[in-house]
């Protein structure tokens, strides 16, 4: 069978997701102006630890060999490392993502210890100047300081995740470095516009120079960096890059979001994109294998109007979440087209006329008032 | 390693293996490799080759007719590479 009959095999589904993305809770020490799940408060209606161990019993029995746990940042639950502890040794490995604040010492030394884990520190900049921008304010001191007690406690290799933003795509080489240093693997996503990226991504996207410039150090460095394979609308640019070259939503990946709804992918948080929830008789398995999103998801889809352009097969059409949340029809080109397609589309789409994601656990805005001058 | 007729393999321990429509997936917990068996058939013979004291008894007792032996050998070595299945050690 060649490598495009398998692509095709898994856009008609898989018995269970492959990359199953689990957001452990809505709660977060910081406020990333691109969070993709808009945390920052938790939800009361939050899974408990037994749902959440009984959702990993059905993962267990459903073959599901890792899945990838974030938030919010996951370590903020106090039963974080009963759960990672209960997922592991039911031969589901675990990686997670975090912001590293609670990373210290004794917790480096406990996750060092223990098999089938992974961890990814997030970090958007190498300086803190870059990194604080969009992750706030002591959040480049954090992860580091994550990152040398990993170290210190001979972890093995970590994973660096940077998302790549119009400020940070000067620092692939230095990123690549820092990951060296520590004997990570660095890995490097997409800016996608959901959760609260929906209304930072139009500033912080790559310029379409810079995507060339993504592309050309990717496929300069191959394998050695991760993806997540969320680069794939640059293979338009032409050889394509490592990994599947496809959506994944609802085919080969969803996502469980802290209060157990199910979503295509970890960047569709809105209604259009729920399969149900693992409250729901019948659980995960019963949303994975019977929804009518996923199930129409995992029919050929339409090229729509990217069907006469000579890219479509390289491209696909890029990414669903990126298209849907700027306000594009799905089957059309995404928003960052190499071919620019989608300029003219997206010049008229007036903002904040795209859909709203769905939910927004973000921490109320204090408001500092300015004393107002005497007299004025 | 080269694998020949006479060899001697099982899955590697920290292999699992998930049937799929197209085949299976495996998924090696040690170097966290995801691997794609392409064939059903090349699924059930490598889940056969335990039960089995050789590569060529394991084929014969799945079935698979003389003529598809060498598209087998080729697939268990790429998938001895990949460390999917490895060399059984014999007890007597």
């Amino acid at each position: 069978m060649s490598a495009k009959s398998l692509v095709e095999e898994m856009k008609r589904g898989l018995d269970a997701p492959i990359c199953l993305t689990w957001e452990l809770t809505y709660a977060c020490n910081l406020q990333c102006v691109h969070c993709l799940s808009s945390s920052g408060q938790r939800d009361e209606r939050e899974l408990s630890t037994d749902e959440a161990k009984k959702i990993l019993d059905e993962l267990r029995d459903l073959q599901v060999f890792y899945i990838n746990i974030g938030g919010g940042e996951p370590m903020v639950r106090r039963d974080f490392f009963e759960l990672l502890e209960y997922s592991v040794s039911n031969g589901i490995g675990v990686k997670f993502s975090t912001n590293g604040a609670f990373i210290d010492e004794e917790k480096a030394q406990r996750l060092a210890a223990m098999d089938y884990l992974d961890i990814q520190i997030s970090l958007d900049g190498v300086d803190a100047a870059t990194n604080d921008a969009v992750r706030g304010e002591g959040s480049h001191a954090m992860a580091i300081r994550a990152m040398d007690n990993l170290k210190a406690a001979n972890f093995g290799q970590f994973k660096i995740s940077v998302v790549v933003t119009r400020h940070n795509v000067s620092q692939l080489d230095e990123f690549k470095a820092l990951a060296d240093f520590y004997g990570a693997q660095l890995r490097i996503t997409r800016l996608r516009p959901a959760g609260r990226g929906a209304d930072t991504w139009h500033e912080l996207h790559p310029t379409n120079a810079q995507q060339r410039e993504i592309y050309d150090w990717l496929l300069k460095h191959g394998e050695n960096v991760l993806t997540g394979d969320s680069f794939f609308h640059l293979n338009a640019f032409g050889e394509a890059l490592p990994g599947l070259n496809m959506c994944g939503a609802g085919r080969v990946v969803c996502l469980i979001d802290p209060i157990g709804d199910v979503y295509a992918c970890p960047f569709v948080i809105h209604d259009e994109f729920k399969a149900g929830n693992v409250r729901d008789e019948g659980g995960f398995s019963k949303v994975w294998k019977q929804s009518d999103l996923f199930l129409s998801l995992r029919e050929p889809q339409s090229a729509g109007a990217c069907a006469s352009c000579g890219a479509f097969d390289a491209c696909q059409g890029g990414c669903m979440a990126a298209k849907f949340f700027t306000g594009l029809p799905l089957d059309g080109p995404d928003p960052e087209c190499v071919a620019g397609d989608a300029d003219e589309a997206l010049s008229v789409i007036a903002r904040g006329s795209a859909p709203k994601p769905g939910m927004d656990h973000s921490k109320p805005i204090t408001l500092t008032r300015k004393k107002l001058p005497v007299g004025a | 390693m080269t694998i020949a007729l006479a060899s001697v393999l099982e899955i590697h321990p920290q292999v699992a293996v998930r049937p799929e429509a197209f085949g299976a997936l495996a998924y090696h917990y040690g170097n966290r490799r995801l691997i794609f068996l392409k064939h059903p058939d090349v699924v059930t013979v490598v889940q056969a080759l335990h039960d089995h004291p050789d590569v060529q008894t394991t084929l014969s007792a799945c079935g698979v007719s003389q003529d598809r032996w060498p598209s087998f050998i080729a697939a268990l070595t790429s998938l001895e590479t990949s460390e999917v299945v490895r060399e059984r050690e014999i007890t007597r």
